[in-house]
């Protein structure tokens, strides 16, 4: 029987992952791609505890729809920042963009 | 039982194509396996009984969020150096395995309230009504499209040629 708790780890699981590949990659799109991962496996806790906790309310659904929105927001700022600075830089190698550091 | 086999299908493609997108030294193939995930997503998502996100998840995610992803790459031509591990990669397993073993027990040790009750199916009206009706969740669905007119014009100055 699946329960709450196989969609839970699996979300741990995707999360990690996720979390991994945003601490350890270089390239910029990588990171952003891993930060995806993150906000998916949150959307899939959010909707399993809609599903087993209040199935009636769908509360957790329509917070999945607003993270998707603010991901959607997230993804295309982050693309462009991106792009702009590999356009200056030449390269989107995390750990050569160092503008802020001083 | 079903639905148990569509469950473990999925979850074994959507941890799989998540690796990929972290282990793989392509960056375009990445990019196509996170395609691959959000798609094992959309379907952890029917599992659920939540039809309306399933289809919205792959509106957006599919066919949006990826189409931007492989844009991205094609107009930063990085595809030739590949995706290289940082001098973290050691601290940063630890860090992700750590998180993985302390959220796993904390949620195998907590008492869910779990309710017998069955979902809602078709989910689309009753979202329908908490989004846009008396007492909803109308306030955030004004806002969204404030956040997202904002996000589009800063993506448009920022991306511009100067």
């Amino acid at each position: 029987m699946v329960g709450l708790e196989h969609y839970l780890i699996l979300a741990a699981v995707l999360f990690a992952i996720g979390l991994y590949g945003a601490l350890a990659k270089r390239n910029a799109i990588i990171i952003l791609m891993s930060i995806e991962l993150m906000l998916n496996a949150v959307n899939i806790a959010m909707v399993a505890f809609s599903r087993y906790i209040v199935p009636l309310q769908l509360t957790g659904q329509i917070f999945a729809i607003f993270i998707m929105v603010v991901a959607a927001a997230e993804v295309a700022v982050g693309l462009a920042i991106i792009i702009a600075i590999y356009r200056h830089h030449k390269t989107i190698d995390a750990t050569k963009i160092d503008l802020m550091k001083w | 039982m079903a639905l148990e086999i569509a469950f473990w299908i999925l979850a074994v493609i959507g941890v799989m194509a998540a690796l990929a997108v972290v282990l793989l030294g392509d960056v375009f193939r990445a990019a196509l396996s996170l395609v691959l995930c959000f798609l094992a997503v959309a379907g952890i998502y029917l599992t659920l009984s939540a039809d309306f996100l399933a289809v919205v998840q792959i509106l957006v995610y599919v066919g949006a969020i990826s189409v931007l992803i492989i844009l991205a790459i094609m107009l930063t031509r990085e595809v030739q150096r590949g995706s290289p591990g940082n001098k973290l990669r050691l601290p940063a397993f630890f860090v992700a395995a750590l998180f993985l073993g302390g959220i796993i027990y904390a949620m195998v040790n907590t008492n869910w309230q779990v309710s017998s009750a069955s979902p809602l199916e078709p989910t689309t009206p009753a979202i329908a009504g908490l989004l846009f009706g008396e007492g909803g969740f109308i306030l955030p669905v004004e806002i969204a499209p404030i956040l997202l007119v904002a996000a589009i014009i800063g993506a448009i100055v920022l991306a511009r040629e100067k």
